[in-house]
Parts: structure tokens; sequence; C-alpha cells
């Protein structure tokens, strides 16, 4: 199979690139950053995806499938920009898909989109609209990158559209919010909270993104691995020091004295469980995750 | 050799017992002693130490009838709102921890300000206890936990010493649930909560002011519970057919068997309370 990957040099998409090799794929990617040490079975083209080069990748590769991994979902990234590359990247990937007949195009999100609040169920399902941009106004392109990418499924009936909303990642290439979030030697917390971060190991959420782009299913779908950890349970067990802050001071704090930089907004994903309920993904496509939470830290720790 | 086998008869001391206990629990504790809605073992064997205390010795709760409660699957506790603040859950929560063989961990529906607030909200999650919403109880029942529910709402807590052995409104969310999700329900009755916080007054503004509904104010002001003896009696298991989706009528029908029925073990936990009838005998 023929896969475009734009978004490709990032760290996940790469581990998925080589999968996609490994099972025999011919994978070409897209990406205005280069990645130097491709694997030479890959085709790299290191220009912009909303440009017409892009879009000729496209015309001419005439490629069976797309797994779209060129959101930025660095919340520190100015929102303007974020916009452009998030909403207007993933109009054109459709836009392409379509106009050239792709047959199945794969679009990866994330479970943030549910946002974090006291108020909703611990285990959140695909028929539960997005929140997240109500607690965390710097998660609206993405919430709207998601839903965007899901209209694809009635605009676009003939594409085999998958919008999957892919849990936090942890494994040895330190990449991902979680990992940024627990870099340091101390895990700031806001004090009387310790909330269930759900995460898997970066392997696994590649094997599932290869997985779906790979089977048949059509469909939004939530893609976790093992169950959640409080936030303390796993800061201990990557050998970090959890910091409880109190509430009014944490904000204040952040990015400084050697605690991680956050956006403000982020403070109600400190304080609140985002959890997903993956087990319609599983059952439609038979993914099983390998790996346990303990190994997700354990090649996160190094 | 003798000296270890002597030690091995010793009896456990009831810490040890407690965490034993803990581990019995037969809720998927993973790896890192955590379930997969954050229950944790380390929270639980100390929060059952501590009620323990109060259990057994403070408050001498006797329970009866526990063997209505099924050993494993999902079952639904429905009983009376007794006591201002959450000391009857508390006490039926350690009633099915102490007295069932193997134990069960009872998950309550909390109000959803205690989410809100810190500690309360770190407790409440790792002790099992989540808001009361529709997904998180069919989720649990689903999962064959036992959910305890106190169909009365905030207005039972709010019931004033005079009216501690009455009734309120029973909501009918419960019953939708259980039949929806085909899950028996064991009445059960709480004695003496409102005897232990003799709630006179209950002060709405003040309790919004630390982010609570309200705050019991007893003759001692604070709500601090007294050692009285209080009871728990648990009823047959109680099953209904249905869909959960019959129109209001119908369902209130059935909430009232089961108001009913808490209704009579009220009765008996009083009798049995007075010295009448000491067993606590269903009639």
């Amino acid at each position: 199979m023929k896969v475009v990957l734009p978004g490709i040099s990032g760290l996940l998409a790469r581990i998925v690139a080589r999968k996609l090799v490994a099972n025999g794929h011919h994978v070409i990617g897209i990406d205005a950053r280069p990645w130097v040490g491709a694997p030479e079975q890959v085709t790299m083209h290191v220009v912009d995806i909303r440009k017409r080069v892009a879009e000729d990748v496209f015309r001419t590769e005439r490629p069976d499938a797309v797994i779209h991994m060129g959101t930025v979902t660095h919340l520190l990234e100015s929102s303007r920009d974020r916009y452009r590359i998030n909403l207007g990247g993933t109009r054109a990937v459709f836009d392409y898909c379509h106009a050239y007949s792709v047959r199945r195009v794969v679009f990866v999100g994330r479970h943030t989109y549910y946002g974090a609040d006291a108020d909703s169920p611990l285990y959140h399902t695909e028929a539960e609209p997005p929140t997240g941009n109500a607690s965390f106004p710097e998660l609206a392109d993405l919430v709207a990158a998601d839903l965007y990418a899901g209209s694809a499924l009635w605009r676009y009936p003939e594409l085999g559209t998958v919008v999957l909303r892919v849990c936090y990642t942890l494994g040895a290439s330190h990449h991902g919010t979680l990992a940024g979030f627990l870099r340091g030697r101390r895990v700031p917390m806001v004090l009387g909270f310790d909330p269930l971060f759900h995460f898997m190991h970066e392997d696994d959420a590649a094997s599932a993104i290869v997985t779906a782009v790979e089977g048949d299913v059509r469909g939004v779908f939530n893609v976790s691995g093992p169950p959640p950890l409080p936030l303390s349970v796993i800061a201990r067990a990557a050998g970090r020091k959890p910091l409880p802050v109190p509430e009014p001071m944490f904000n204040f704090l952040m990015g400084r004295f050697g605690l991680p930089k956050l956006s403000k907004g982020a403070l109600a994903h400190i304080k609140f469980p985002i959890v997903i309920d993956s087990k319609p993904f599983r059952t439609a496509t038979g993914y099983r995750f390998a790996f346990d939470a303990h190994d997700a830290i354990t090649a996160f720790k190094g | 050799m003798v000296g270890s086998a002597a030690k091995i008869e010793e009896p456990m001391s009831e810490r040890d017992e407690i965490e034993a206990r803990v581990s019995r629990l037969e809720i998927g504790f993973g790896r890192f002693g955590v379930d997969p809605y954050g229950v944790s073992k380390t929270h639980l064997t100390w929060f059952y130490r501590a009620l323990g205390v109060f259990y057994k010795y403070y408050f001498r709760v006797h329970a009866y009838g526990t063997e209505h409660v099924p050993k494993r699957g999902r079952a639904m506790l429905i009983g009376n709102h007794s006591g201002g603040v959450a000391l009857d859950g508390a006490m039926v929560v350690a009633s099915m921890f102490f007295e069932l063989d193997p134990p069960r961990l009872a998950q309550g529906m909390i109000e959803k300000f205690l989410t809100r607030l810190p500690v309360a909200s770190q407790l409440t999650s790792r002790l099992g206890q989540f808001t009361g919403l529709p997904e998180h109880a069919i989720r649990l029942l689903e999962d064959d936990r036992l959910l305890m529910v106190f169909p009365e709402g905030a207005r039972g807590t709010a019931k004033l010493y005079w009216e501690r052995t009455s009734l309120v409104h029973f909501g009918t969310g419960f019953m939708r649930l259980a039949l929806a999700t085909k899950t028996p329900i064991v009445p059960f009755a709480f004695i003496g909560g409102g005897d232990a916080i003799p709630t006179v007054f209950n002060a709405y503004k003040l309790g919004k002011l630390l982010g609570a509904p309200y705050l019991p104010i007893t003759p001692y002001l604070l709500p601090l519970p007294l050692p009285v003896p209080l009871s728990v009696h648990y009823g047959e298991a109680m099953t209904f057919e249905g869909t959960g989706n019959e129109d209001d009528r119908a369902i209130e029908q059935k909430v009232l068997v089961v108001k009913a029925a808490v209704a009579n073990l009220i009765a008996i936990g009083e009798r049995t309370r007075r010295g009448d009838d000491p067993k606590g005998h269903i009639k």
C-alpha cells in the first residue's frame, strides 16, 4: 500500500513510518521539517502540506491511504499559527484525498478533545461532544480539526475516514505532552488533586495507528492501552518527585525554578482526569496493546 | 523451623487483617495497586483502618442481614439517609468490608461539589466514590461492582433530628439504571445517624461559603457525631422486570416498592434499637 504521511518528522510519526515500512508499505512523507536519517524506503518531501507542491505529491503518487499527523500540539505555539497549520492543513489533506481518490485516511487526534472537568464522567466515549475548549481555550483549534476530520465521514462517504483520539504517549523518544511535563526532577501537582492520567507506550500508539490504516473500519475511535494511573504514581514510578503546589500559586510558578512551562488553561488538566474508553476500537479492529504502564514508564526513564 | 511455624500460627493483628482484606477485594488492582478507576490499595488500607475504629469501637455498629448482599456480581444497595454528613454512607461501606467474606467495596454516588474541593476530590476518587452520574453508575454495574445509592439525595441528608426516621421523596434514576443493567436491588435501613448527629438547623448560606450545599448545626453547633450505637439492616434482594425506558408512572410504582421495603427495615431497626426485637428479624 502506498501511504502518504503528513507530519512525518514528528517523533511518533517516525515510529509509525518505520512500522509501515516494516509491514511492506511504501511510505511518502510530507513535512516542512526535514527528517535526517529517515529510512531509505521513505520518500521525503520537505514542504508545507498546504502548498501546491504537496498537492503534486498526491497528484503524481496517487496514494492508497493517508495518515494525517501534521497537527501542531505544542500549546505554547502562538494560537494564530496553530489555527493556520491545524485547520488549514487538515482541510488541505481531506481536499487532496477527495480530489485524488485516496481510499483511506486516518486523522490522528488527541484524547484531550474531551476536556478535563470535575463534572464529566471518568471514562469518555466517542458519543460525547467536545468540552476541551471550554476549560482550555488553547485547545480550540485541535478540537475544530478533529470535528472537521470527522465531518469527512458524511461529506466524502467514499473515503474510509478514521478519526483517532489517542491518549498521552510515553516512551524512549521523550516526546509528547506527558513526557514534557515529567521532564524535570519535580513534577508540579495542584495541592489536594491527583488526577488519573491515561497514557500508553508510544510503540503501542504507533501500532494502533498502523492497525487503523491497514484495516477497513471507518468512524471516530478512542485509542488507549493500559488503565490510567494517578499522576503522583506516574511521577514516582518515573523517578520524579511530585511537588504539590497550592492552586493560587500554580500558574505563577510554572516555567520557574525548573518547573515545566504550561499554558494557563492547562490547570484543569492537572486537577481533573481525562480518561477514555477505547473498547469500540479494540472490538472493531482486534487491536491489543503490548506494553503495560510499567513498561511505558520504564522506556521513558531510559 | 519450630520458631517459624509458631510464628505462622500467631493471630493476625488488626492492621494486617485489614491489609489482607483489602487485597481480597475483587476489583482488579493492577501492578501499581490501582484499579482501572483509580481506586488505590494504599488509600483503601488506611481508610479502612481509620473507619474500623469508628465502626467497631466508637459507634459499635451492628449489621443485620448482610447475607442478602450478593458475594459477587453487580448489585445496588438502596437505603435511607440518616445523619447530616456522610456517616451513613461510611458505615455502609465499612459493613460491606468488615462483615462480608470476601469483602466488597461499596461504591457511593457522591455530590458533585466534592470533586471540586481539594483533598476531597483526591480522596473520593482513590476510595472509589464517584459523582452521581448515570454514566458512572452504568459503567460500574456493567463491571459487576457494588453500588450504594441514597435515592433521597441531598434532601435526605438535610433531615432534622425530629425527622430522623422518616423518608423523603425517592428519585427514580436508580430504578431506571437497575432495570437497564438488570441489577438486583438490596434495600437497607441505616439506623441511629440522626441521634449521632442531631441536626436542629441547616445553615445553607454558611455551607455555600464553604463550598457545600449546607452545614448541619447541632445543639453543640458543630456536626461532630456522638458515640451512639448504630445499625444497618439489609433486606432481601429485589429484582424488577423492565428495560428502564418505561414511563414515569411505571417506574415510580417500582420505586415505591423499594421505598416500602426500606421503610419496613427502618421500622425493624427502630424496634431492634429499643430492644423489642434484639435479633433484628425481618417480619
